[in-house]
């Protein structure tokens, strides 16, 4: 038995005195892609903030372990140097600061090694190409200006630049185009054929996204937990019954 | 001017990899002479201002002046209406004048080793090699070197100290001297037309563009010292000039003032760009009125960065005389500990198709104030005018203040006036994004606040914008935990 990458067990979470998440508990092997589904407000976006560590949410009991190592206590750039990737539901747009200088920070942070500006700009045009991300965009203010789309894909430049452990993608299919949505999963798919040490968490609405990446679980969320798991069929259950009987399912369980 | 030199986005990482020729280090000045040949007891009196113009050998205009605008000092009230006490300024312990030869030099190697030294520190002589074309170098009251590059010299372009710019070009001074700025214009304007001493005086001549910058740099160097420059800057019809002034001072513990008046006349179609970096270490009152008149599709640009000083009062004016003349003041301050900025601008319209911007931004951390004070006005019946100001402020904590005192006056229906403020405190969730991009707070404090101040450090030459992003990493980021 390999030991989980990720273990979250019985985390409680409060926003603002609201209690969101509820014993929540879910363990990730390496190379496994886990998919979370859930109706809104059902905890989904709370799960991914704090495991990247936003000070808005406040863990009251519980345990994120991460790579052995107790991270709640950590700040979230120090998270991030572990090697946790957070592709955010709406990007934050930060006038006056380069696109390009923004990669580069995070880049030689994140990895804790210096990088020329030359060889980073080489290495970041390879990976533009890839997401058919045009160059002009590396010298515009970060996601100033950017659509919908373009700041996804932006996202998912980070992410190929950064290359994490954990890469956690909070609605990045939303609103995006078909073709863009390919160009997303093929990243996800690369990463996880190159890097050993590679596992994911896609936060999404649709089925679309789970149909490219076949993850190895779906599960739904709702109150807080996670209801119900199954293979990546169970998705087109999910589609086909809705959220409304896999709900009422588990309350029938819960009264018993 | 200068502008495609320096637009363009300016990378922070591959800024380590240049080596800087400007430094304006923050209150990091040790080194202090005392080696003056001449230095007056403290105070003021009608007795030290007759002294000041016989030593200089003035004509008998300049003395009158002076001591006339000395009466009205006197009797104008101290301005109680800005953010700082100005009746705190003890005018009698300061020393008036101090000179070290009175010898204006064109050449590093004759400046006493000890004054070449502060200035070496500085950057001032390497600067100049590589990108200005002139320099002068003031020392508490007095300029102790000044040079134009011969290419400009040859063109016609004059570049003196004031003083010297009295003594040669006599007629041309007396013709603009306080034309802009007038000697009773406010208690601060009065003083320095008493007492100045300094300066620059600069004439471009017509059609000639200087099209890389003169720079002026101005040092306090010993403590309770008055340093009262006073600069002339004229462009002839269709030139162009870029005039920086730099700024420092060691940091003692009693007080010392800075009060000067810049006089700048854009003539038809001629560019003016005056930038300034001003950082004064927070002991020093900076009590400055700069003042432009741009006349036909001349423009006027002032670049004004306020990082250092106690309090700052400082409103760059330019008044659109004629037709088709544009105006810009673009700012930022930044207010820290102690300290206190109180600065802004002024747009006056008085002609057809002419714009006016203001650009002000400002940061005020670990308890400091700033204010943004500034008016536009735009008299009845004149005919497409177009006037934006913008003024940001970022509060970084809450023992920090700023305010925004805007007035405008339009009493023209059709003039198109926009007027955006804002202020907010570094956004959590901004932050929450850097860091989660693996950048420790602190460095993604100085990140945001790097691309707040963007818009003006993109105006200022590159040299300068990489030594001022420097200054501002190290504030920001030793400031936090």
């Amino acid at each position: 038995m390999t030991k989980p990458i990720l273990s979250i067990t019985n985390l409680s979470v409060n926003v603002e005195n609201k209690k969101i998440l509820s014993k929540f508990s879910l363990k990730i092997k390496n190379q496994e892609i886990h998919a979370i589904m859930g109706p809104n407000g059902s905890g989904k976006s709370t799960l991914a903030y704090t495991i990247m560590g936003h000070p808005k949410y406040n863990v009251i009991s519980g345990k994120i372990i991460f790579k052995n190592k107790n991270i709640l206590l950590l700040s979230p750039d120090k998270r991030a140097k572990l090697g946790i990737f957070l592709s955010f539901q709406t990007p934050l747009e930060i006038s006056g600061l380069n696109y390009f200088s923004f990669l580069k920070n995070s880049y030689t942070n994140t990895h804790n090694k210096n990088i020329t500006a030359l060889k980073f700009n080489m290495l970041v045009k390879e990976k533009t190409k890839t997401l058919n991300i045009e160059d002009s965009f590396l010298s515009r203010d970060l996601n100033v200006g950017f659509s919908g789309g373009e700041k996804k894909r932006a996202e998912i430049l980070q992410m190929n630049l950064l290359t994490p452990s954990l890469a956690i993608l909070d609605e990045t299919d939303s609103g995006l185009d078909i073709d863009s949505l390919k160009l997303v999963c093929k990243s996800i798919s690369s990463l996880k054929k190159e890097k050993k040490e590679f596992s994911a968490i896609i936060i999404t609405h649709y089925k679309k996204i789970l149909d490219f990446l076949k993850p190895d679980f779906v599960h739904v969320m709702y109150d807080g937990k996670i209801i119900k798991s199954g293979n990546h069929t169970f998705a087109n259950y999910i589609e086909k019954h809705g959220f409304t009987k896999i709900i009422n399912d588990y309350k029938k369980q819960f009264k018993k | 001017m200068n502008r495609n030199k320096t637009k363009g986005t300016i990378n922070k990482n591959s800024f380590k990899k240049i080596k800087t020729a400007t430094k304006i280090e923050k209150y990091n000045f040790l080194y202090s002479t005392d080696n003056y040949n001449v230095k007056f007891n403290r105070g003021l009196s009608e007795e030290v201002i007759r002294k000041i113009s016989k030593y200089k050998k003035e004509p008998k205009w300049m003395l009158d002046f002076r001591l006339k605008s000395y009466k009205v000092f006197l009797k104008k009230k101290t301005p109680m209406w800005g953010i700082g006490a100005l009746n705190e300024i003890n005018y009698n312990s300061i020393t008036y004048f101090a000179s070290i030869d009175s010898k204006e030099r064109k050449d590093w190697k004759e400046v006493p080793s000890s004054v070449k030294k502060t200035f070496d520190r500085i950057g001032i002589p390497k600067a100049e090699q590589k990108f200005l074309a002139g320099v002068g170098a003031q020392y508490d009251s007095e300029v102790v070197y000044h040079k134009t590059k011969k290419e400009f010299a040859d063109r016609g372009v004059i570049f003196l100290s004031m003083d010297e710019g009295l003594k040669q070009y006599p007629e041309l001074v007396k013709k603009y001297f306080g034309s802009i700025v007038p000697f009773d214009d406010n208690k601060f304007a009065s003083l320095n037309s008493a007492v100045w001493s300094g300066g620059s005086f600069v004439y471009v001549p017509e059609n000639v563009q200087v099209d890389i910058p003169l720079q002026a740099y101005f040092r306090i160097n010993s403590s309770n010292m008055g340093q009262f420059e006073r600069t002339l800057i004229i462009a002839g019809k269709n030139s162009k000039i870029h005039y920086i002034e730099g700024c420092t001072a060691p940091r003692y513990s009693s007080q010392s003032l800075h009060v000067a008046v810049v006089e700048v006349i854009a003539l038809e179609g001629s560019t003016i760009r005056y930038s300034t970096i001003q950082n004064w270490a927070n002991n020093i009152y900076n009590l400055v009125t700069k003042r432009a008149f741009a006349y036909k599709n001349a423009t006027v640009e002032w670049v004004d960065g306020n990082l250092g000083s106690k309090l700052t009062m400082k409103y760059p004016a330019i008044y659109l005389k004629e037709e088709g003349a544009r105006g810009e003041v673009l700012s930022i301050a930044i207010a820290s500990k102690g300290q206190k900025q109180d600065a802004g601008a002024k747009i006056i319209h008085e002609a057809n198709n002419t714009t006016g911007i203001i650009v002000s931004k400002s940061i005020s951390k670990d308890g400091g104030v700033s204010a943004y004070r500034g008016i536009v006005k735009i008299s009845k019946g004149l005919k497409n005018i177009k006037s934006n100001v913008k003024c940001d402020a970022i509060l970084m904590d809450s023992k920090s203040k700023t305010d925004t005192y805007p007035v405008i006056i339009v009493d023209e229906p059709t003039a198109e006036v926009s007027h955006e403020a804002t202020v907010g405190r570094i956004g959590e969730e901004q932050l929450f994004y850097l860091m989660s991009r693996g950048i420790e707070e602190s460095k993604a404090i100085t990140l945001i606040v790097l691309g707040f101040i963007s818009d003006f450090s993109k105006q200022i030459p590159l040299e300068f914008a990489i030594e001022l992003n420097r200054l501002i990493e190290m504030e920001f980021e030793n400031s936090v935990g």
